[in-house]
């Protein structure tokens, strides 16, 4: 399932990984915020990093950046070890870390200006131009001489994003990036990022909306109460549930009688003529169901296959409800 | 970018010179303290009858016949409190401000370098100091010249300097109270440092100040003077004289460069491995 993309030429020194953590620990006070989490994230992905909120995600991206220090555990970024090599390591990582930050008394541009200032490594010839190309690319051109405190909070979600696409970047770690965007915005900022990563660009964004992850990423972890409790392809954490058929036929005892045959373990509900039943084999897709039906001269009025829902999922692994997780 | 790799980075001074300077409350400051030469040159000139009691702050009586003591009147006036105050603001939010605002994480992720922000924001608030100082001086210089007579100033020492002479002085007297204020500005530094609410930072600094200089007033602390920071606030009387006597430039200098390395390396041990939460 992953789409052919053109990966751009590792650098000289590259791993496998844009993101590597082992053991990865936050302790505040008596609470364990992050607990023994290994990441990896390999090049060129867009990779998902899900969990409720005060699952620990926020932490994690703060101490991948080097803005918080870890109890315990390794962190590399690109090639470094962080926080050690972050000299060398962040002016390659652009960031949207727990919403944008603004000062409210410049101009989005000049606000861009402040922080490009910051990284030494950029050059002050191309400031304006590197400026005015990332307010270009998130749609902020119009409103680059206003003041930011008159942003709309989607406006300064764009801002913040730009703020990660101040220089070229070989990744980039957005916290929450369509926060206060709306559809069209939220569309926009998927858009964005497909054609950065297309650009070879590792793409690692945290959220709890699952159905944004699912649209964007290929990757994903998923974090709960500060452990990671699943890590993959979304095939392969989609497979780790189990689909369904549900089929509607009139000869539902013939149909009983195919399905435990195939190695299933049929249910009957209410209405006599639907037939369910998990599809716990492994490797058994609902077409092989269909067909053995076929033969077996079933007389199928309907077939429905329900891949496992990520959010059946999502659910399974971070647990149900309102509750934070504290 | 090898190239941009070898430069200083100084463009982040340049930088929070320009966010300083663009806010609307450092300018308010300004103006207030430039209001404190213009209250006391318009009050002199209203109720001057020549009435000279002897009263009021150094050098008030003298602003009637010579219009250039207006500076020296409002920086004796400026320094115990106004000046600090406005330091305190300037100084307390370094840190604190930008982690209020969350600013400071993007800051540290662009990266700016913990140490490097650290410099870069001490800079920032010792230009402050230094504007902040001339502000009054010459706010006082322009308005005592425009509402008083102006001559050649006689020194405390006796002797009589000309106009540019005394410029010069005032200049001088500028540094003088810029190195002063350096100490506190460190002091606020690390205070910022240390929360990630300005205003509280801005009047832990501001009340410092206030602290040290009562203690300043108690005679029974007399051993402890030298060691305050403000001890030397008061004495540029000395470059008043002719020739100048270095003495106590000097000895603030040393004070002042005591205070730096005291809380400077303070601030650096806090910032330097604190967790950015905000």
């Amino acid at each position: 399932m992953e789409p052919a993309r053109a990966v751009r030429a590792p650098r000289a020194s590259a791993g496998e990984f844009a993101i590597e953590t082992h053991g990865l620990t936050k302790v505040f006070g008596k609470q364990r915020a992050v607990d023994g989490v290994d990441l990896a994230v390999p090049r060129g992905t867009v990779f998902g990093f899900l969990g409720p909120n005060g699952s620990g995600k926020t932490t994690t991206i703060r101490m991948l950046l080097g803005l918080a220090a870890a109890t315990s555990g390794e962190i590399r970024l690109l090639d470094g070890a962080m926080p050690k090599d972050a000299r060398a390591v962040l002016p390659r990582v652009g960031a949207l870390v727990e919403g944008p930050a603004i000062y409210p008394f410049l101009s989005g541009r000049a606000n861009l200006q402040r922080f490009d200032a910051a990284d030494r490594h950029t050059s002050p010839a191309t400031r304006n131009a590197r400026v005015d190309a990332a307010l270009e690319r998130v749609g902020l051109s119009h409103a680059a001489k206003k003041r930011a405190h008159a942003y709309s909070l989607g406006m300064k979600q764009r801002l913040g994003i730009a703020n990660a696409l101040l220089a070229p970047r070989d990744l980039l770690i957005l916290d929450e990036p369509t926060n206060g965007l709306d559809p069209q915005g939220t569309r926009e900022v998927r858009n964005l990022i497909k054609s950065l990563s297309d650009d070879g660009t590792t793409i690692f964004v945290s959220s709890h909306l699952l159905a944004e992850v699912e649209q964007m990423c290929t990757r994903i972890a998923v974090m709960s109460a500060g452990q990671l409790v699943a890590q993959g392809t979304l095939d392969e954490l989609r497979s780790a549930g189990t689909a369904r058929v549900r089929i509607t036929t009139p000869d539902h005892a013939d149909a009983h009688r195919v399905l435990t045959g195939l190695g299933l373990v049929p249910e009957i509900h209410g209405r006599d003529d639907v037939i369910t039943a998990e599809l716990s084999v492994p490797g058994l897709q609902p077409e092989t169901v269909n067909a053995a039906l076929v033969r077996a001269d079933v007389r199928v009025r309907g077939l429905e296959a329900s891949g496992a829902s990520l959010e059946d999922r999502f659910v399974a692994l971070t647990g149900e409800g309102f509750d934070v997780a504290g | 970018m090898l190239q941009a790799d070898r430069s200083l980075g100084l463009t982040l001074v340049v930088s929070e010179i320009t966010v300083l300077f663009r806010r609307l409350r450092t300018w308010a400051m300004i103006g207030a303290l430039a209001l404190i030469p213009i209250l006391i040159a318009v009050v002199v000139r209203v109720s001057s009858d020549g009435a000279a009691s002897g009263r009021g702050p150094a050098f008030l009586d003298s602003i009637t016949q010579n219009g250039l003591f207006v500076s020296l009147t409002a920086l004796t006036v400026a320094i115990p409190l106004f000046l600090p105050l406005t330091i305190g603001v300037v100084a307390g939010d370094t840190i604190a401000g930008e982690a209020n605002l969350g600013t400071l994480r993007y800051l540290l992720v662009a990266p700016a370098g913990r140490v490097r922000l650290l410099l870069v924001k001490y800079a920032g608030a010792a230009l402050f100091c230094f504007v902040a100082t001339l502000t009054v001086v010459v706010t006082g210089a322009v308005i005592g010249a425009l509402l008083f007579p102006v001559g050649p100033v006689t020194l405390l020492s006796g002797d009589t300097v000309g106009i540019p002479g005394y410029f010069g002085r005032l200049l001088l007297l500028a540094l003088y109270v810029t190195v002063s204020l350096m100490g506190l500005s460190a002091i606020g530094l690390f205070i910022s440092t240390l929360t990630t609410i300005p205003v509280g930072a801005m009047a832990a600094t501001a009340a410092l100040a206030a602290v040290s200089q009562i203690l300043g007033a108690l005679p029974q602390l007399e051993w402890l003077h030298p060691w305050l920071f403000t001890h030397y606030w008061l004495g540029f009387g000395d470059l008043l004289r002719q020739p100048i006597v270095w003495n106590s430039f000097a000895d603030n200098v040393l004070l002042q460069l005591g205070y730096i390395a005291v809380f400077g390396a303070l601030a650096y041990g806090r910032f330097s491995t604190k967790d950015i939460l905000s």
